[in-house]
């Protein structure tokens, strides 16, 4: 009985104590966990953006190419009110729409094949082959378009498709939307495919039993209801073409996008230049993640 | 506004850590010669350092490694403005810097003066190369000069005879257009400038380098009207090349050392100088105020104008040799002949690469347009 006695307090006693100091150790080791990622997040990639925007106001001393910190909007404005550079920054959104639609143009039939009409083992093997293309280096990739597409002249051969259809459309822009549109494909595919997995067979059904042919379906039922990944599949297209800079000095020719600006201006050496170029970039991929985080691209994250 | 400039300063620091530590705190010049560190680390245009790896003939870099156990690492530079950007860094012992990067380096406390006295084979090199603006402040010599050379014209044999004029590259009418390949830098906004010298006289341009805002403007007037005709504009030196393999190239400004590789692939081409005068180069081998192998950066300055290095990175690139005594050593004895290695009067009417400022260069009174400016106008031109 004593010993009960004194059990009895010494249980509730420990109980207390898990209730009591439990609690908030839980969120201690939350935040211990979470601390060491969160200063990397901040320090190092708030902290560097933050960084490049206030370098954009630092002047260049012309000579030595060094910046110094008397504080200028020389190079925003310049970066901003020149035509040449607002025209350039116009064809880099140009090429990067266009390398979308054309991710999105092959993607869609693409995914609609694997989710709906392949046999599961078909599927399998062309999710693998085509999420395969992903292991393989960049410039691997790059550098086989090169090959595919370079011209021919009166002086020499040119790619593999001028030697099988002879013709190519040469490096340029055209170019450079293809070799974009070849690399991102897979980011585009894997969140439709990801839509049309979970997109109810009722409701394809439903729209057929009541009439709709297979585009009046595609186009009112099955587009809205995957506007969300398409959404968020062209944000992974959009914003890595935006940004290249390697394509285009392998397969552009004399074709230019912002990242090549931003790489003289940092070779000119002229940083404060390249931080004020750096913007466009940055304002435009928000403004275009606001736009499709509206569409609800991040809704299924 | 103190604050503001104080945390300007601290945020500049971050930016800019080990991208530039200022010209201040830059190391003294060497006063004696100690052991090798073992290693040295080059930047330096494509074909200067050779180790047979690009031709197992082509080879200056073995030798030196046995003799020195200094092992000897290279980052091509493509241009002087990457090389200045490279330097910059600090992580490098020395650079084969041209005339548009010398006084930068030097201005920007990158580089330090040289011992000449610790570099025997310095008193082989040809006078007219010594104590130059471009590589010595105050008769205080900044680096050991490694070779000089024009820019030259390259051209497809199939394509027809070898142009003798800049016109071709710049004419709206020349039989090349659309196949015509241009140095991607500001730097060759020099090159307009001597095809204007050549047909807008009235201009009065007298050095390419020191041009008012009038003949400045009218340079880029005319690269605006050659774009038309331009089919690559080249960065890298493998660019041009693949370009003049393939034959979608058939006329271009190019450096010897291409067209040699390209030759050995096969490419049916060749180079010419043009009649007008021509951009070309002086470079110099420079030692970084943070070199931390400035031991065998001394070995390699003074290893790579030695009469038979230099004889072979002249050979190869395709450029005058420095050291005098190189010219007996090429494999082609007529080498220094045809690059007229000792031919001041030659040399008059090659334009070295410098560095434009607003003190116009060539002693005139009025301001001429600084080479900020002629990167922005180039970076414009290409955008």
């Amino acid at each position: 009985m004593g010993e009960r006695l004194e059990q009895t307090p010494r249980v509730t006693d420990s109980g207390r104590n898990i209730a009591g100091r439990g609690k908030p150790r839980p969120a201690f080791a939350l935040w211990g966990l979470l601390s060491a990622p969160l200063a990397w997040l901040l320090v190092v990639y708030v902290g560097s953006l933050a960084l490049l925007v206030v370098s954009a106001f630092f002047s260049l001393d012309d000579f030595t190419g060094k910046p110094t910190t008397d504080l200028t909007t020389g190079n925003i404005s310049e970066a901003f009110t020149q035509g040449e550079y607002v025209s350039l920054v116009g064809r880099s959104i140009g090429v990067a729409v266009a390398a979308t639609l054309l991710c999105f143009a092959l993607a869609m039939p693409t995914a609609f094949y694997i989710a709906r009409l392949a046999s599961r083992r078909t599927r399998r093997a062309l999710i693998v082959a085509l999420i395969l293309p992903l292991w393989t280096g960049y410039l691997v990739k790059a550098f086989a378009l090169r090959a595919v597409l370079a011209p021919g002249s009166d002086y020499g051969d040119g790619g593999f498709m001028s030697g099988l259809v002879g013709w190519s459309p040469g490096f340029g822009y055209v170019a450079v939307t293809l070799t974009l549109a070849y690399l991102w494909f897979p980011y585009m595919l894997l969140p439709i495919y990801a839509g049309l997995e979970r997109l109810p067979n009722s409701m394809l059904d439903a729209s057929a039993d009541l009439g709709a042919g297979s585009l009046r379906t595609f186009r009112l039922v099955m587009l809205p209801l995957l506007l969300p990944s398409i959404a968020a599949g062209s944000i992974f297209t959009f914003s890595l073409s935006l940004g290249d800079y390697i394509t285009v000095k392998i397969v552009g020719g004399t074709a230019q996008m912002i990242g090549n600006i931003i790489e003289r201006a940092l070779l000119a050496p002229n940083q404060p230049l390249a931080a004020a170029f750096t913007l466009w970039p940055m304002l435009i991929m928000v403004a275009y993640l606001a736009v499709m985080g509206r569409a609800g691209a991040f809704k299924n994250l | 506004m103190k604050k503001v400039s104080a945390l300007a300063v601290a945020l500049l620091g971050v930016v800019t850590l080990g991208a530039c530590g200022g010209g201040d705190d830059g190391g003294a010049m060497l006063e004696e010669l100690g052991e090798g560190e073992g290693a040295v680390n080059l930047v330096a245009w494509a074909g200067y350092v050779e180790d047979g790896s690009t031709d197992p003939n082509v080879d200056w870099v073995s030798d030196f490694e046995a003799e020195t156990g200094c092992e000897v690492n290279v980052k091509i530079g493509n241009s002087s403005d990457e090389m200045v950007e490279l330097m910059q860094s600090g992580e490098y012992d020395a650079v084969s810097a041209s005339g548009d990067a010398t006084l930068r380096l030097i201005a920007g406390g990158d580089v330090v003066p040289v011992n000449t006295d610790l570099i025997p084979n310095y008193a082989d090199v040809f006078e007219g190369l010594k104590n130059k603006p471009w590589n010595s402040v105050d008769g205080k010599a900044y680096g050991v000069p490694h070779g000089r050379g024009a820019n030259l014209l390259v051209y497809n044999t199939e394509a027809g005879a070898a142009p003798s004029s800049i016109v071709d590259m710049f004419s709206p009418d020349s039989p090349y257009a659309g196949k015509i390949s241009v140095y991607d830098s500001p730097i060759y906004i020099a090159d307009a400038a001597i095809y204007l010298m050549a047909t807008q006289p009235e201009l009065g341009i007298t050095n390419p380098y020191a041009l008012d805002q009038t003949q400045f403007d009218a340079a880029i007037a005319a690269l605006e009207t050659q774009k038309s005709i331009v089919g690559q504009y080249w960065a890298l030196y493998t660019d041009q090349q693949a370009a003049l393999e393939n034959g979608s190239v058939t006329l271009g400004t190019t450096w010897q050392v291409i067209v040699n590789l390209a030759k050995a692939n096969g490419a049916k081409i060749d180079s010419t100088l043009h009649n007008e005068g021509a951009t070309g180069w002086s470079d110099t081998w420079m030692v970084s105020s943070k070199a931390k192998h400035p031991n065998c950066a001394y070995k390699w300055l003074n290893h790579i104008i030695s009469p038979k290095a230099n004889a072979g990175v002249a050979e190869w690139f395709g450029e005058a040799p420095s050291n005098a005594k190189s010219c007996a050593l090429t494999a082609d004895p007529n080498h220094c002949a045809t690059f007229h290695a000792d031919d001041e009067e030659y040399f008059s009417k090659v334009y070295y690469w410098t560095t434009p400022t607003k003190d116009c260069l060539d002693g005139r009174d009025v301001e001429c347009v600084p080479y900020s400016e002629w990167v922005n106008a180039w970076n414009k031109l290409r955008a």
